[in-house]
């Protein structure tokens, strides 16, 4: 355990040297900023319209909320892959690994170091930019959303099994590969959870069967969808839209994609323990 | 300390390392020798358990390959040493200290006497991405010698350093000999390894092809002789005084050998009086008799023979 919080804490140190907290910070920063300058004008004129109903402004809201977590959820994802992508591959091409590996250290440890440090970062990062949406909604429109305490989990899982399938590559490609095979994954489920939402707005239950298949091979973009369902009040949900909430991924999902994570970071300890140095 | 049987190493169809059988005692300064793909790095990756052998087996320290507690005794600089450039030599040595279960006022210490024993001492508190190559090797020299090991493996520990970092690194070698540490060091620079390690093996194409023992300069002696007739019986009898007789073969059986040339390997100098006096008696006219010691240069280049190319 001492080495895997030694490993750990050098990643995180590492991390923070390299600036690259800084760089998704200011990324983070900049995004927020531009959606409570839109939110606070969009809160305005929709208070300034007397036709606009309070249930309507409501609505209104929780879409725009909605787009709010989704660019998070991308750029937190995006964070979850890139930000450890090269910390196995680098480290084995540079050579820094033989130094390390050659310690009385399992090297299951060296994984797990690494995947917890990236993780504290990439879940500080998810929930950075996903308070600074909530406060940003509370203190321009004065809206609170609803069942915060599960979606924002879900949106975790999501960023731990992207990052955990990023760290996992690592251990057997290079980083370029690695890099593009992560992207592809999570645009395959993507593009997977479109397919299953048209499928079941048109009511083709072939596309639908895709893209549930899609969601069970890559269930990282499952997590999202199902989090945006339990964001919007009932009347919204099954009305498609930008939620996409006409098929909603399963509880049995969540398990899916726990079970899938834990699989993945076992994968990646069995093939880093196997691979030559 | 280190014993291995038959180790093989093959990535996909390239042959990495053949058969590896070696043995190296303790306290002793192994070198370990080879050119350009002889498989001297997947060899040393082997006996540190970064690279699984396909076959063969082996033991480092008493325990087998791969073993921790066995890797807690061992140091290791690796060839090209790097690490996170962001992290000063103190953050890097603490890091590595602490993976060798090293902790609190004990680490701090022994990080201090490393520093100060590869003059590092004033660049500690500097981010490495500052450092030049041969400080970036120092500062690995120090990370390979945290836990006071029994094994340091050196692969290339001269790499990239000026005439006083080889004194430097020379003078940290004799220091581990007099501790008692082995050292197994990997070097193209055989003048250093000359100079430093008490026995070598020459590594050809994942083999062990030559071993030479360099403290005590035993076969290292070259007697070159110019003499008439040169014949069967003549070699035969120089066999009494020493090996790896080479002569030009005769034409035919008993038939003098017209080149006269005879090189033939001896222990010391001092027998050629013996040699000279036996060739008289066996009525041989002398024209030359040259004797040399042969530097290592000379032993690898002869071992490696002409079919090797620069790697």
């Amino acid at each position: 355990m001492r080495d895997v919080l030694t490993v750990a804490h050098l990643t995180l140190v590492e991390a923070r040297r390299r600036r690259i907290v800084l760089a998704g910070a200011v990324c983070a920063l900049a995004f927020l900023i531009v959606f409570s300058v839109a939110v606070a004008f969009a809160y305005r004129e929709m208070v300034a319209n007397p036709r606009m109903s309070f249930v309507e402004r409501q609505l209104t809201l929780t879409m725009i909320m909605l787009l709010g977590f989704m660019a998070a959820n991308f750029l937190a994802v995006m964070f979850a892959i890139l930000l450890p992508v090269d910390t196995l591959s680098g480290e084995i091409d540079s050579g820094v690994m033989q130094t390390i590996a050659s310690k009385p250290i399992d090297r299951a440890h060296i994984v797990l170091g690494k995947w917890a440090g990236h993780l504290i970062l990439a879940f500080a990062y998810l929930l950075l930019v996903s308070g600074g949406i909530l406060l940003t909604m509370r203190i321009a429109a004065g809206y609170v959303p609803i069942n915060v305490a599960y979606a924002i989990p879900l949106l975790m899982l999501e960023v731990a099994l992207s990052l955990t399938i990023s760290i996992a590559g690592g251990a057997r490609l290079s980083t370029v590969t690695n890099g593009i095979m992560c992207l592809g994954f999570y645009g395959v489920a993507f593009i997977g959870g479109f397919v299953e939402q048209f499928g079941a707005f048109g009511g083709v239950q072939s596309l639908k069967t895709l893209g549930i298949i899609v969601s069970l091979i890559s269930p990282a973009d499952s997590m999202w969808r199902l989090a945006a369902n339990y964001l919007q009040p009932e009347i919204m949900r099954g009305s498609g839209g930008l939620a996409l909430s006409g098929s909603v991924p399963t509880p049995l999902m969540v398990w899916w994609a726990a079970g899938f994570t834990v699989l993945t970071l076992l994968y990646a300890i069995r093939t880093f323990r196997r691979r030559a140095l | 300390m280190i014993e291995t049987q038959s180790l093989r190493k093959q990535f996909g169809s390239t042959l990495a390392v053949a058969d590896l059988s070696l043995h190296v005692g303790a306290g002793e300064v192994f070198g370990f020798l080879g050119p350009n793909g002889a498989g001297k790095t997947t060899s040393i990756k082997m006996l540190l358990a970064l690279v699984e052998p396909t076959s063969g087996t082996g033991k480092v320290l008493g325990a087998p390959l791969g073993n921790r507690a066995a890797r807690a005794r061992i140091g290791f600089l690796p060839e090209h040493f790097r690490f996170h450039d962001t992290l000063t030599a103190t953050e890097l040595l603490r890091f590595h200290g602490r993976l060798y279960g090293l902790r609190g006022i004990a680490l701090d210490a022994r990080i201090d006497r490393l520093l100060t024993r590869v003059d590092l001492l004033d660049a500690s508190d500097r981010p490495l991405r500052g450092y030049s190559k041969g400080m970036m090797q120092r500062v690995g020299l120090a990370q390979a010698l945290l836990n006071e090991p029994q094994l340091v493996f050196l692969d290339e520990p001269t790499s990239g350093l000026d005439p006083l970092g080889r004194l430097l690194v020379r003078g940290i070698i004799d220091e581990l000999r007099a501790d008692g540490v082995t050292v197994f060091l990997n070097s193209h620079l055989l003048g250093e390894v000359e100079l430093t390690c008490d026995r070598v093996v020459f590594v050809k194409r994942g083999r062990v092809v030559d071993e030479r023992r360099l403290a005590a300069r035993a076969e290292t002696f070259e007697l070159e002789l110019r003499v008439e007739p040169v014949n069967a019986a003549i070699l035969e009898g120089l066999t009494r005084f020493g090996s790896h007789i080479v002569a030009p073969r005769p034409d035919q059986p008993n038939q003098p050998n017209q080149s006269n040339q005879i090189t033939v390997r001896i222990e010391s100098d001092a027998v050629v009086p013996e040699i000279v006096s036996w060739l008289v008696q066996q009525g041989v006219r002398i024209h030359a008799v040259q004797p040399h010691r042969k530097s290592l240069e000379d032993v690898f280049l002869d071992v490696m023979g002409d079919d090797e190319r620069p790697g």
